[in-house]
């Protein structure tokens, strides 16, 4: 039993849709910690591709040394350290919270890269004309570069969006009951690794399909010249 | 009267409703120089593709060397479409030249000209190696052996690919548009080289082109292609000065005012 | 306690850390080429079976594949009468392989099918068979637009041999979590960690760019 809800053990079959109830309830908690580590990541990210794009480079290096050491080390020990450090300096988060962090932080890495690529693909001469035409700077990145840079920056980010959810079982280690360490805990008491883990992997694989789907969905609305204007 | 050594009967190459070919009916005679001219989209370099076998045929028979190319006779006589057996035998008489080159760029000259005789036809390395030098030192390439294709001009790199095609030692030699892609002032160096092959050889050349002077000399007969059909074939010297058809005319001013 | 005192410890971790990374990435680049030319066969058998390995290793986390090949297979061995019990060292270079394989794959296949028409027209013409033009045509044009991708990926599988750590395999990351068992020193020891992650991932990068440079070597001056 967990959450309050009973397994059934007399056959597989029983035993796999007794326990679909609370998988279901793990996969819960994937999603939210996917959507809430993206949303850091998202946020995270674009501060670093800001600073990244500062024109001292007082600014600028430290802010690449930094996200390449965030893509460059493991999300476990990232959060790990976040687990065990953030505490001694008083900083006390549920561990869900933690979790959400460390995927945010790592993805920022990532992330921080699409908004470059995104914004450095527009082609120079947009800037140029916009120049010509004498719109300033900030006209100039709100209403050219942007609309352009947006369709190519939504579909690598649904990519990444994707790779964080496959993370999220890492959180199991410091205690985040999502969908696989309920599959483990299911394991351990049951002795029946099998079908929890088996369905952990179909239900990722669903959960993926109709993500990547969505992705190529995007991918294919949006307009490659850009968000129209009205 | 000597048999054709390419032979179009009634040929159909349609791109689903688009009608590249219609029912094209067209013989080439061993030993000939044929070039193909008229204007995009006539259907000329779909004859080589086919010839070729890069581009398979809708409808009809090709003949190559009294063989049918795309089909074999089953049990009964009656013709089937070709299997690939048939088609690598068919294709070890025909070399082609691409307007784009199309050499390997990852191998050096040397290489792109001995590799296909080393691994297709199994000759012996230092064989394919003296062929090659000597097939370099007709096209004029000698010193630039071990480059890569990109270290080499357009006109150079063309040069190798005339090379690369001899070495299989076709009997067909298939021409697509071999200038197209060059700066003007490379042209005159790859045109010396097929020239030379023309007079000195007695290969099968099949040209298409839009070098209509070069036409002129080296053709034993110029064909003009529109719409799927061909229109007229001539020996130069009638086609160029007094030609029959009114489309041909006007084709014909057009390039020539053109240039 | 010193600093000093964890460098031992954690770089007998570090060890099993290179150990995993050179075997997974070897295995993986196997099976990337395996599947990736597999999905690009002629044959539906082939590419079925490529595609299908390729969508459920990319489709599902690493930790569930880890946790299955640990936990699961001993089980359904067990039903089959077959003892499938892996040692965590196999299941965990298992995992991390056909994991990075799968992600792999996609970079081979694009990276073939972008080689682009006219060479396969030119090795058609010169009568190369479909075999010959995949080995002596395709792929070495194919392979130096694979390396940055490949690059990333050794990246991904050096940082995700942290994983076997939850399998009680004494990499780095195992060794650090030990140690702060022990010492409860948690700022230190995993910074040192971070860092030592850090450091393997500049040599790996700077390896895999040698090797980028090797493949292309070709290629040197154009573009």
């Amino acid at each position: 039993m967990l959450f309050g809800i009973p397994w059934d053990t007399s056959s597989n079959l029983a035993f796999a849709v007794s326990i679909l109830p609370i998988l279901l309830i793990g996969l819960w908690v994937t999603i939210q910690a996917t959507v809430l580590g993206f949303f850091i990541a998202l946020v995270v990210g674009l501060v670093w591709a800001a600073l990244k794009a500062a024109p001292t480079r007082v600014i600028s290096w430290p802010a690449a040394v930094i996200t390449e050491f965030l893509r460059d080390t493991p999300l476990l020990i990232q959060l790990f350290f976040l687990y065990y450090v953030l505490p001694e300096f008083g900083i006390i988060l549920p561990a869900f919270m933690t979790g959400a962090l460390a995927l945010g932080l790592q993805y920022s890495a990532y992330t921080s890269e699409v908004y470059r690529a995104g914004i450095e693909a527009v082609p120079r001469g947009q800037h140029e004309a916009s120049r010509a035409l004498n719109l300033t700077g900030r006209r100039t990145f709100t209403h050219i570069v942007l609309p352009q840079a947006i369709p190519r920056i939504i579909p690598a980010m649904g990519n990444y969006l994707v790779s964080i959810m496959k993370d999220v079982p890492l959180l199991s280690v410091v205690t985040v009951l999502e969908m696989l360490n309920v599959a483990r805990i299911i394991g351990d008491r049951t002795f029946n690794y099998l079908i929890p883990l088996t369905m952990v992997g179909g239900l990722y694989l669903i959960m993926t399909l109709i993500a990547s789907g969505g992705v190529r969905f995007l991918d294919r609305r949006l307009p490659k010249t850009g968000i129209p204007l009205k | 009267m000597t048999e054709p050594i390419i032979k179009f009967d009634k040929v159909v190459k349609a791109f689903g409703s688009f009608v590249v070919l219609n029912k094209l009916d067209f013989e080439v005679k061993p030993g000939e120089k044929v070039t193909i001219i008229g204007p995009s989209g006539s259907g000329k370099s779909t004859v080589l593709r086919i010839l070729m076998t890069l581009e398979p045929i809708t409808d009809g028979v090709v003949y190559v060397d009294g063989q049918p190319l795309w089909h074999e006779k089953s049990g009964d006589g009656s013709l089937k479409p070709a299997g690939e057996p048939h088609l690598r035998k068919m294709r070890e008489k025909m070399g082609m030249v691409f307007q784009q080159f199309n050499l390997f760029p990852h191998m050096t000259v040397r290489r792109n000209i001995t590799e296909a005789p080393i691994q297709v036809l199994g000759i012996a390395k230092s064989e394919a190696r003296d062929r090659a030098n000597e097939l370099l030192e007709m096209v004029g390439l000698t010193e630039h052996a071990d480059k890569y294709p990109h270290q080499l001009s357009g006109g150079q790199q063309q040069r190798v690919g005339i090379a690369r095609a001899l070495a299989m030692r076709p009997k067909i030699m298939l021409f697509d548009e071999p200038t197209s892609a060059l700066d003007p002032e490379l042209v005159g160096e790859v045109l010396n080289v097929i020239r030379k092959l023309a007079e000195e050889h007695d290969l099968t050349m099949l040209l298409v082109t839009h070098e209509m002077n070069f036409a002129r000399q080296i053709s034993d007969r110029v064909c003009f292609f529109d719409q799927g059909r061909m229109l007229e074939e001539a020996p130069p010297e009638e086609l160029f000065t007094n030609p029959k058809e009114q489309r041909t005319r006007e084709f014909l001013k057009a390039v020539l005012e053109g240039n | 306690m010193d600093w000093t005192q964890y460098l031992n410890p954690l770089m007998q971790g570090a060890l099993v850390t290179i150990e995993l990374t050179i075997y997974s990435t070897i295995l993986g680049a196997i099976l990337s080429f395996a599947a990736g030319i597999g999905k690009t066969a002629r044959n539906p058998v082939i590419k079925v079976i490529a595609a299908t390995y390729i969508e459920i290793f990319r489709g599902t986390s690493l930790l569930v594949q880890l946790f299955w090949l640990y936990f699961a297979l001993p089980v359904a061995g067990q039903a089959m009468g077959i003892d499938l019990r892996l040692p965590p060292v196999v299941a965990g270079v298992l995992a991390l392989s056909l994991n990075i394989g799968a992600y792999g794959a996609e970079v081979v296949r694009g990276a073939i099918q972008a080689v682009s028409k006219d060479q396969y027209e030119a090795a058609k013409a010169l009568n190369f068979t479909p075999r010959k033009t995949l080995w002596r045509i395709a792929l070495p044009q194919a392979i130096p637009e694979m390396m940055p991708a490949f690059g990333n990926l050794a990246i991904q599988n050096l940082k995700d041999t942290a994983l076997v750590s939850l399998i009680s395999l004494s990499d780095l990351a195992f060794r650090a979590e030990q140690l702060r068992n022990f010492t409860q020193d948690s700022t230190t020891i995993y910074t040192m960690a971070l860092f030592m992650y850090f450091g393997l991932a500049l040599v790996l990068t700077a390896m895999m760019k040698l090797l980028e440079r090797y493949v292309s070597r070709w290629r040197v001056g154009a573009r």
